[in-house]
């Protein structure tokens, strides 16, 4: 930001990309989002709590939430792994494997869907030797929890591999020189550095699997109380005309959402903390 | 703790990093590797502390004697200044120090209370006590070098190794933080080897200066022989300003203590730009004949950018700013030099 | 900001890992790579495998049939216009809220990127649920739609804003930190050198952020192509009408036509390994030039 003010002011076009940018963004996004807020407004409190906490609608956050922090969890797990491997060692297709970790963004939410039902049925390539051992992961918590780990896989990869990338050899070293071993140096330096990325690509994993709904309504079996969770509850609400408590319960999620959304950005300016200079 | 390297070998890929240097450093000794980048001084020193190994079969590191050349970083008992610091950022400056004792093995881990005692007295020495409890990022460029040098000594080094100690700061800052080293080694009396680009650092305060170039090391010595006594053309030019002539431009009574009759030899004379002298053209005796093309007399020396009239070379000259008053010189003057002190690769042709 | 859907190329430099104080023990990188290799085949290799090997389980010519359905035309059809008005909208959006971003100060500026990333954090399905409120039968311009008999929810312009919402960003997120990157040197030297506004835009400043532009513009194609929650609460399923391709795939699959399902969702595989591909060589070719 050295430019002065001048500078600044002297190319054109403020007024015409600003004012677009705001109108569009007011059609597009704020005006329905706010529907959802002020038509919830219009709902006394008693209907509001009898929508939004109805024992089907907390069973369906039950399993929302907890196969969502599950997923995101084995993601922080398995993301750093592949992120370290990805940035650290050299083998041979590493390129496609690294545009490969990419699929779950690009590859059509129904489509994964699909295929993760297929592939873990009990004629599925995975199922098959599955369901014999006694098994079960379509139509279970498990198939919800195994769509939400592939939708969120790219995540902690993708935050973690930059800062991977980015982290001088030398703290390493010096680590080393100072007598420490391998172990104390990938537990008392490289992962206390590597945390903020973790945790934030842990948080828009989970943020993203709560909102899930593609990958999930084909493998999870849909059963109320069971295995229905909160973007399906959310339809079924709407197919019976039930707008007031779909929108209820969608207020619940888009709060929960922008809360996520604000830690997100609280742990970005913590992982910059340490860094700003 | 002396330390010793015979017949380092070190290749990255085709490029040659070290081609068979020898290094001998005696005990309590401040040594300046001094070089221009890609001359394979930070390898040397990476090697020697067990961050970078030598080709296999190539060479041996010896400290004290004893063969480390397969012994790895961490046990070889080397503090390491890296360059940029490479503080660990998620810990507080006092965390940073107290890291080479808090990794100990149980059984050799002091307690917390020695750890933070050893930890403070590190920090007061490098005159950061204030600071323990601040992060790296709070830092000035400064404090963050003897942080680090607080950090390397907290494990009781037996050398100490300085990669580029000052190159990543001001130049204000630079020149009081190596004076500073210069104070601290006397007092320490550690044996210390640091890397620098900077021939005025290097001279100012190493005990010796080794010089490489290209994979070799050109010459080693203290920062007076190194200067007056270059060993080659490459150490000559990079020791300071220095005037590379045609030695034919020099042939007849050119020089004092060179007979008019002697055959203008080959190959290049060297010569200072303050072992030139300037006298006015008129004064007659011998000298080269030379015009004075620019002048400049900010400093507290005057540069004369000359050109000579026989060969049109072009010379630098420094002289003193009363003599340049005395010679009330001009742009275009007709002046001569006579060289006081030259030098020449030449085999067959020394002064 | 937020929520980086991919890593920022500008980022993606590789370092050689030479360093021996850095190297594992040889079984450690085994080890780990077995882990990662194994954890990604699992999770993404066989899913992609299993779409093409289910979509010819019946046969080439089951396949082609499959495809060749009017429905699955009809889907194919209403996909790429939804792309056509969806995509081109947002990379206005973006180019315009990036200009207006990166180029000039304003109070709010960081409250405006931060609204900008809004979409992402929204459920698909509730992506779709806020436009029945504001277009629906029920919604705030519902009655006055029916009276002057236009359609929007359970019609192809729901199914476009659907897919505009959810594909909100993708373009501006791209190209503002580029931008702000940039900085305004250059636009400055076109404006002093006499350059009018637009000729600035075209000949300065396009050309600089031309290659995250395509990046952005990939990432949105993929993704306003194969949204399936937020298309599917507006869409009102009807066959041949208003089913995009994402959702004639489910409407095979819940009538058990496996085949049929996996035929017209390998079309979709395609295009998203097809996103892969441009998106890994606009990476590399940014970062060969950067």
């Amino acid at each position: 930001m050295a430019s002065p003010r001048d500078s600044r002011s002297i190319l054109p076009g403020f007024g015409l990309s600003l004012g677009f940018t705001l109108a569009y963004l007011g059609l597009i996004v704020l005006v329905p989002l706010s529907a959802a807020f002020i038509r919830t407004a219009g709902m006394s409190w008693h209907d509001f709590v009898v929508a939004v906490a109805s024992p089907r609608v907390i069973a369906a956050y039950r399993l929302s939430f907890g196969a969502s922090l599950a997923a995101g969890f084995v993601n922080m797990v398995f993301g750093l792994v592949v992120a370290w491997v990805l940035v650290r060692y050299s083998f041979p297709g590493k390129r496609i494997v690294d545009a490969l970790v990419d699929l779950p963004f690009a590859l059509p939410t129904a489509v994964a869907g699909i295929a993760l039902t297929s592939l873990y049925s009990p004629h599925g390539w995975i199922g098959r030797w599955l369901v014999p051992l006694g098994f079960k992961v379509a139509f279970t918590w498990t198939g919800v929890f195994v769509a939400l780990t592939f939708i969120g896989l790219p995540f902690v990869v993708r935050t973690v591999q930059p800062v991977l990338q980015e982290l001088e050899p030398e703290i390493e070293e010096a680590s080393s020189t100072l007598g420490a071993s391998r172990i104390q140096t990938v537990t008392r330096i490289l992962l206390p550095e590597l945390m903020p990325s973790l945790l934030t690509g842990f948080a828009l994993a989970f943020a993203r699997a709560l909102g899930e709904y593609g990958s999930v309504v084909f493998i999870s079996g849909n059963m109320p109380m069971k295995t229905e969770i909160v973007p399906l509850l959310i339809i079924t609400k709407l197919e019976q005309y039930d707008y007031r408590g779909a929108t209820a319960i969608a207020v619940v999620m888009l709060v929960s959402s922008f809360v996520l959304l604000l830690l997100i950005n609280l742990l970005q300016k913590w992982s910059r903390r340490y860094h700003a200079i | 703790m002396s330390i010793e390297a015979h017949g380092i070998r070190k290749k990255f890929g085709a490029y040659t990093a070290l081609d068979g240097v020898d290094l001998n450093v005696p005990q309590g000794k401040l040594v300046a590797l001094l070089g221009p980048s890609g001359s394979g001084k930070t390898t040397l020193l990476r090697i020697i502390a067990g961050l970078e190994f030598p080709d296999p079969g190539s060479g041996r590191v010896l400290f004290h004697g004893e063969d480390v050349t397969d012994v790895p970083a961490g046990k070889r008992r080397v503090g390491f200044v890296f360059q940029h610091y490479a503080l660990f950022k998620h810990m507080s400056v006092f965390e940073n120090v107290a890291f080479g004792l808090r990794v100990r093995k149980r059984s050799h881990r002091p307690t917390n209370a020695s750890i933070a005692e050893r930890a403070h007295r590190l920090l007061e020495l490098v005159q950061l006590d204030g600071l323990a409890g601040r992060y790296p990022s709070q830092l000035s460029g400064g404090e963050r070098q003897r942080v680090a040098l607080a950090r390397a000594l907290a494990v009781e080094p037996k050398v100490l190794l300085l990669d580029e100690p000052f190159g990543a700061l001001d130049a204000r800052v630079r020149k009081d933080l190596r004076r500073w080293l210069r104070r601290f080694h006397d007092e320490i009396q550690l044996t210390t080897i640091f890397v620098t680009h900077d021939q005025e650092e290097a001279l100012e305060i190493a005990d010796e200066v080794v010089i490489m170039n290209k994979a070799h090391v050109e010459q080693v010595g203290t920062p007076q022989q190194v200067y007056d006594k270059p060993a080659s053309p490459f150490v000559y030019q990079f020791l300071g300003n220095v005037n590379v002539l045609r030695a034919p431009a020099l042939a007849g009574s050119l020089r004092r203590g060179l007979r008019p009759d002697e055959p203008a030899p080959d190959g290049q004379i060297f010569v200072r730009p303050h072992d030139i002298e300037v006298t006015p053209h008129d004064a007659g005796g011998s000298g080269l004949s030379a015009i004075v093309r620019h002048i400049h007399a900010a400093g507290p020396q005057a540069r004369l950018l000359v050109e000579q009239v026989q060969t049109r070379e072009h010379v630098e000259v420094e002289i003193s700013r009363s003599e340049l008053t005395d010679l009330n010189l001009r742009v275009n003057d007709l002046i001569r030099l006579r060289l006081r002190q030259t030098h020449s690769f030449d085999e067959d042709y020394a002064i | 900001m937020a929520v980086p859907t991919t890593a920022p190329f500008a980022n993606r430099h590789v370092r050689p890992a030479t360093h021996r104080a850095n190297r594992d023990p040889a079984w450690a990188r085994w080890a780990l790579t077995a882990v990662a290799l194994v954890f990604l085949a699992f999770f993404l290799v066989l899913p992609l495998l299993a779409v093409f090997a289910q979509a010819f389980a019946k046969g080439g010519a089951y396949f082609l049939a499959a495809i060749r359905e009017p429905e699955a035309l009809a889907s194919i059809r209403l996909t790429l216009f939804t792309v056509a008005v969806a995509v081109p909208s947002n990379v206005v959006f973006g180019v315009a809220a990036a200009w207006a971003i990166a180029k000039f100060r304003f109070p709010g500026k960081s409250l405006l990127t931060t609204l900008i990333d809004l979409p992402f954090a929204v459920s698909p399905v509730i992506s779709g649920l806020i436009y029945v409120l504001v277009f629906g039968a029920q919604g705030w311009f519902g009655p006055w739609l029916i009276e002057h008999n236009i359609r929007i929810i359970f019609a192809v312009p729901g199914i476009i804003l659907a897919t505009t919402f959810v594909t909100f960003p993708f373009v501006a997120r791209e190209l503002i930190p580029l931008m702000q990157a940039q900085g305004t040197d250059e636009e400055y030297s076109a404006v002093t050198l006499g350059a009018s506004g637009w000729q600035t835009f075209w000949r300065v400043t396009l050309p600089n952020i031309r290659w995250g532009l395509l990046y952005g513009i990939i990432l949105c194609n993929a993704r306003a192509m194969g949204e399936f929650g937020a298309v599917s609460v507006v869409s009102g399923h009807i066959r041949g009408e208003t089913n995009t391709m994402p959702l004639h795939v489910e409407i095979l699959y819940n009538e058990y036509n496996i085949a049929g399902a996996f035929a017209v969702a390998s079309l979709l595989a395609l295009l998203a390994l097809a996103t892969l591909v441009l998106k890994s060589l606009v990476e590399w070719r940014q970062t060969g030039t950067a």
